[in-house]
Order: C-alpha cells, then structure tokens, then sequence
C-alpha cells in the first residue's frame, strides 16, 4: 500500500482569484483542505504610520485607499473620530449627503462583490451586468468630487462641497454618433440629484436581473450552499461584523443598532441569513443593496427640498471660501493656518465606528493635542474575516476556497493597510 | 440599559483587584487593568450575563515614548533638500502639553456587546522590561491576528497566544515599525541588483523629511478672545 502524504500548496499571491495580493499556503489531502494559512501584508503601507506623522486633514486621500471599494465609508470613520474627539457637529444637509453617499458607496461595494464573486465560482455574465451600473454610480463620484474612486470628499466639519447642479455629459466620439450619445445622455440633463433619483428607481429592476441569473441557478446553488458555514456563536467568536454577521442570523446593524448622522431618520430593513453559508451572505447582500436603493430615495426627498451649508463656518477647521478670502483679512490668515499648520485637536483618545459595506470600519485615535494625530488605528472589517479562513475552509474542497475568498468580500487595501 | 456607570459599578464590585484607574472620554469608558487580573477579568465580561462583551473588536498597541512632545524648533528638511532651522516655534508647545507618566507602551482592547448594545474599552500594560502581556486568544478568537499584529508592529508579546509570527512586515523584516523611534522611511530599501541578478537589501538612499512639524497648542487657543 503507498504511503499517502499531505501536500502542501501555496496559492497566490499573483492569483485572479485571489482578489489581490493573498498568498495561502495550503495543507491539502487529496483535493480536501486540511489547514488553511493566509500570508498577508503584501501591500502594507504603514497608512497608520503616515497618518501619525501627518496633520488631520492630510490623510483623509489614505482613508480612500484604504477600502478602494468603498471609498466614502472610510472616509466616514475617520473624519466622524475626528469630529467626536473636536466635539462638533456637521450641518445637517451635510449629514444627509453623507447618507446618500454612503448608501451609493454601499452599492458599489456589493456590485463589485456580485460580479467577481460570481466570476471567481464561474458565473461571467453577471460581472458585465453588475460592472454597467457601477459606472453611473461612479459617474455620481465624479460629478460631486472630480475623482471616480479616491474621492476625498468628507472632510471634519462637513463635505467638501454641495451637490452639483448639473451632472457632466458624455461627448460624441468614434464609437458613439450624436443619436446614440444623446440617448447616453437622456438621464444626465438635471441635477446630480436627478441622476441618482433615475437610477434609485431603476435600480431594484437591475437586482432582480442579477437575481434571475443566480439565485435559483443550480451551478450558483451548487457551489454555494453549504460552503463556508459559521455558526452565529463562532460568528460573534471570529468577530464578524456587517453582512458576514447577519449571513449567520445575528441582527446587527450599527446603522439601526448605534445609529449615526441620520440614519434614526431613515426607514430600512436589516436581512438576515438562516444557514450562515456563502448562499445566505449571497442573499443578504443583494437585499442590502434594494435596501440602499431605499435609503437613497428617502435622501433625495429631503435634499431636494431643504437647501442649506454642507460645511461648518468655524475657519479654525474648515477654510474659508475663496470670495472672504478676496474681502477679509481674517479669513486669509485662517486659510494660511489650516493648510500650513492644520488644527490641534484636544487632548484624548476616541473610537468611532461606521456600517461600512464589510462591516464594521472604526477608527481609534488618540490626540495629544497636536496638529497630528498621536495614534490611529483603523479596525478593518476584511481583516478579521479573513483571520477566519482557516476555519471555514477546513473539510472543503480546492475549489471552494475560491468560493470562500469570494465570499468573505475582502480586499487587500484595508487588510494590509 | 448597560450604561458605563454600571460596567464600573460591576467591575468594582466583582473583581475589584483588577481594576487600577478608569477614565471617561468622549463617552467612551477605558478600564486601566491590572495585566494579572487581564485573563480573569476578560472571562468575566464575556460569560457574565450582566456584561456578555461577546465580541472583541480590536486589539491594538500604543507606543507612548513621544506622547506630548512637539517637533517646534527641530531641523527641518525642506523640498530643496537642505537642512535649515525652522523659525516656526510654537510659543505654547512644552509648557501645556501634558507629559505621559505611564510606561512607555499599551495594549488596547475594544469590546462589544451585542445584548447590551454597549461598547467599553481595555487597557493593560505589558511589563516593561519584558513587554509580556497575557494574549486573550482563548477569550476570544478574533485576537488572533490582531495580536499578532501589535508583535509584529510594537514588538508586545503575547503569552499564551498560539502562534504569534509576525503577519504585516517581509519576510525576515527586522525591527517594530510603529515604534516611535522607528523613521518613516526605514532602514532598508530593496532593489533588484541586473548583476547578481537578484533583489538586494541596501541602506535607505532617501532622507526623512517632517512637511509640517508637530505642534501642540494649549487649551482655548482657538477662542477668539484669548
């Protein structure tokens, strides 16, 4: 009889499926996982290093690159620690943009989810379809802050600035004629709150495309249900936050559960899985997104109807505008102090989370009264998700490793920072 | 309703000897804990159905060694390259800032409990020759890795954590990157080398530059009136 030994792998880190840098070095009997060990860190930058030696503001573009999926959220955590350790406020129009683009960041993050999870287990087309109305929610980027993805647009006291009139068209080229690009450019003619609007209300047409090509799919179901099960015990356990938690039937939520800006205000539903299987996370997540699309329209309503400042008038944290500056001394002296020396920040230590679309992002800061913070550290949700790989992966197959990796929806940004 | 004057009250009544100071800032409880007690009192608020902390958030580390210290005066490098004297002293910088009296590093602990709806933060420190603190792996598991990030960036050990490698830095990486003392640049840059046709390790070729110093301003400086 031939002695039959464990083979080990390594998988990663150049691996289409792999979501990025991930190396796995796997411990395999036959075509069974026996032991699952994750190397991260390829793509560690230290963002916590660079933000100790960086005034406050400076380091709100790291935020982006941080979760480059979800740009905003994280943005959120760290310029909402900011403000709790500042005590202030931000107006309250400010607050609901926040929302609004929270919800879009939110979408964005479980399209691209849908698609390369999809695509990871063998399912194309889905990709293509998700991919399409991911452009116009970063065209939605690119008209309120001049970048698609890293947009830098939350700042301590407010958002950069208000939602644009009107929404930037597409240009006849080779491949599109006048008629063909005027139909391109039949929903850009309004505001930017037009364009959203259109699209909130086409949108849940769109998950129900998405719906019809996997949730009763056998291949989809088959690859699946019964993959990476967590009970909701090991879930608390593993610290799962966000979609991974209510995939394993807890109800948690901070938007509901510690609500923060205006959200109390917003009228949504939490899904939550029954199984705890890749499935289950599947379905919350698609119903997350119709949920969003929700929030989104409750957003719309109130921005269009009550017009006021996005930005605090404190110049001690937000600069002045630029037709004070023309007028009044004060206000260039303060523009000069903010973007030399920035702002101190009182004395203390403070942790502020957000629901970002993987879950929990917080922020714990320490300020020693410096223009620079004296710790931060950001909680990633993806980071410990993907602590959990081993455990969810033991017992199962090679090949559903990838369906795990796609269905921890991590990415290496926040991972490794 | 588990607010944080009843986490206190239940801690000073249960284990009162793990306690060493507690503060409250933002809202947000810290307990200073004895490190010997760390363990004990870990279980207590997960098991006990008046805490239930059945999740661990974060851990992270703090090194302290230039808390309330402003880089005023010091040599600044410049675009140009040169050094040059900074004239921007802060006038306020030493005489306010608060110096830190504890030992130099920390351990965080962010804690969660989903029943309560509460949140409550740890603190412990490591001994400071040994910079040995008990890992709380076996509390709960999701300590794991971000243990074995705080020995990987500070260099805290964790006692009793089961396999505690390093998880952020290269392989074969040498040195705590989030320590203070540690530049911003490193000490070894990589490149490949066309003659030994291999990737070499060399001494950093860059200078560490501060754009803006550090500057600490004491309290109400911003008021208009003062």
């Amino acid at each position: 009889m031939t002695e039959i030994r464990n083979y080990t792998m390594n998988f990663g880190p150049q691996h289409p499926a792999a979501h990025g840098v991930l190396r796995l070095v796997l411990e395999m009997d036959g075509e069974v996982v026996q032991r699952v060990d994750p190397h991260i860190g390829l793509l560690h930058r230290a963002t916590e290093k660079l933000a100790e030696t960086k005034p406050y503001n400076h380091s709100i573009g790291y935020m982006d690159r941080l979760d480059y999926l979800s740009m905003m959220c994280n943005e959120h955590g760290y310029v909402r620690a900011i403000e709790k350790l500042l005590g202030v406020e931000p107006p309250i129009r400010a607050q609901y943009i926040r929302v609004l683009f929270d919800e879009i960041t939110r979408i964005l993050n479980h399209l691209v989810f849908l698609g390369t999870h999809g695509l990871d287990i063998g399912a194309m087309t889905v990709f293509l379809y998700t991919f399409r109305e991911r452009e116009d929610l970063l065209d939605c980027y690119e008209a309120v802050s001049g970048a698609r993805m890293h947009a830098n647009y939350y700042r301590p006291g407010g958002v950069y600035r208000d939602l644009p009139d009107r929404m930037p068209l597409n240009e006849p080229s080779k491949w599109h004629g006048e008629k063909a690009t005027a139909k391109r450019n039949a929903n850009r003619l309004g505001s930017l709150l037009d364009f959203i609007e259109d699209f909130a209300e086409r949108f849940p047409g769109c998950v129900d495309d998405y719906e019809t090509l996997l949730t009763d799919n056998r291949i989809w179901k088959q690859r699946t249900v019964g993959i990476g099960v967590v009970s909701p015990e090991r879930a608390l356990q593993l610290g799962f936050t966000g979609p991974m938690l209510r995939g394993s039937g807890v109800e948690w939520d901070l938007r509901k559960k510690q609500p923060y800006e205006v959200y109390d205000r917003m009228n949504f539903d939490i899904p939550v899985g029954a199984n705890g299987d890749s499935y289950d996370r599947y379905l919350v997540r698609v119903e997350e997104m119709r949920q969003s699309a929700r929030i989104i329209k409750q957003c719309i309503r109130w921005l269009r109807d009550n017009p006021g400042t996005v930005m605090l008038g404190d110049h001690k944290i937000t600069p002045p505008s630029r037709e004070e500056m023309k007028e009044d001394m004060e206000s260039l002296i303060h523009h000069f102090k903010l973007f030399s020396e920035g702002y101190s920040v009182p004395e203390g230590e403070v942790y502020a989370a957000i629901e970002a679309p993987k879950g929990e992002f917080g922020v714990y800061m320490i300020s020693d009264g410096a223009n620079k913070p004296y710790r931060v550290k950001i909680r990633p949700p993806a980071f410990v998700h993907l602590s959990s790989m081993d455990e969810m992966c033991r017992g199962h197959m090679l090949a559903d490793v990838v369906a795990v990796i796609g269905t921890l929806d991590i990415v290496f940004g926040e991972v490794d920072r | 309703m588990l607010t944080n004057q009843s986490i206190l009250h239940w801690v000073q009544d249960n284990l009162p000897e793990a306690l060493v100071r507690h503060s409250e800032h933002c809202g947000q409880l810290t307990l200073e804990v004895n490190r010997d007690k760390l363990l004990d009192l870990c279980y207590q608020l997960r098991d006990n159905a008046s805490t239930s902390f059945e999740q661990l958030i974060a851990v992270c580390g703090v090194d302290y060694s230039q808390y309330g210290y402003s880089e005023g005066g010091l040599p600044i490098q410049t675009f140009s390259g040169q050094q040059e004297l900074s004239e921007y002293v802060p006038e306020a910088a030493q005489e306010t800032a608060h110096q830190w009296e504890g030992p130099r590093f920390a351990v965080v602990y962010h804690l969660l409990s989903l029943i309560h709806n509460a949140r409550l933060q740890l603190r412990a420190y490591p001994d400071e020759d040994s910079l040995i603190v008990s890992s709380v792996v076996e509390v709960w598991d999701s300590a794991n890795w971000f243990e074995r990030e705080a020995f990987d960036l500070y260099g805290i050990i964790f006692e009793g954590h089961p396999d505690l490698r390093r998880i952020l830095t290269d392989y074969g990486f040498i040195g705590h990157p989030f320590r203070k003392d540690f530049p911003l640049v490193g000490h070894v840059e990589m490149r490949y080398d066309p003659e030994k046709g291999r990737v070499v390790y060399q001494p950093v070729t860059t200078q560490p530059r501060t754009l803006v110093p550090k500057v600490i301003r004491k309290e109400g400086y911003y008021d208009r009136n003062s």
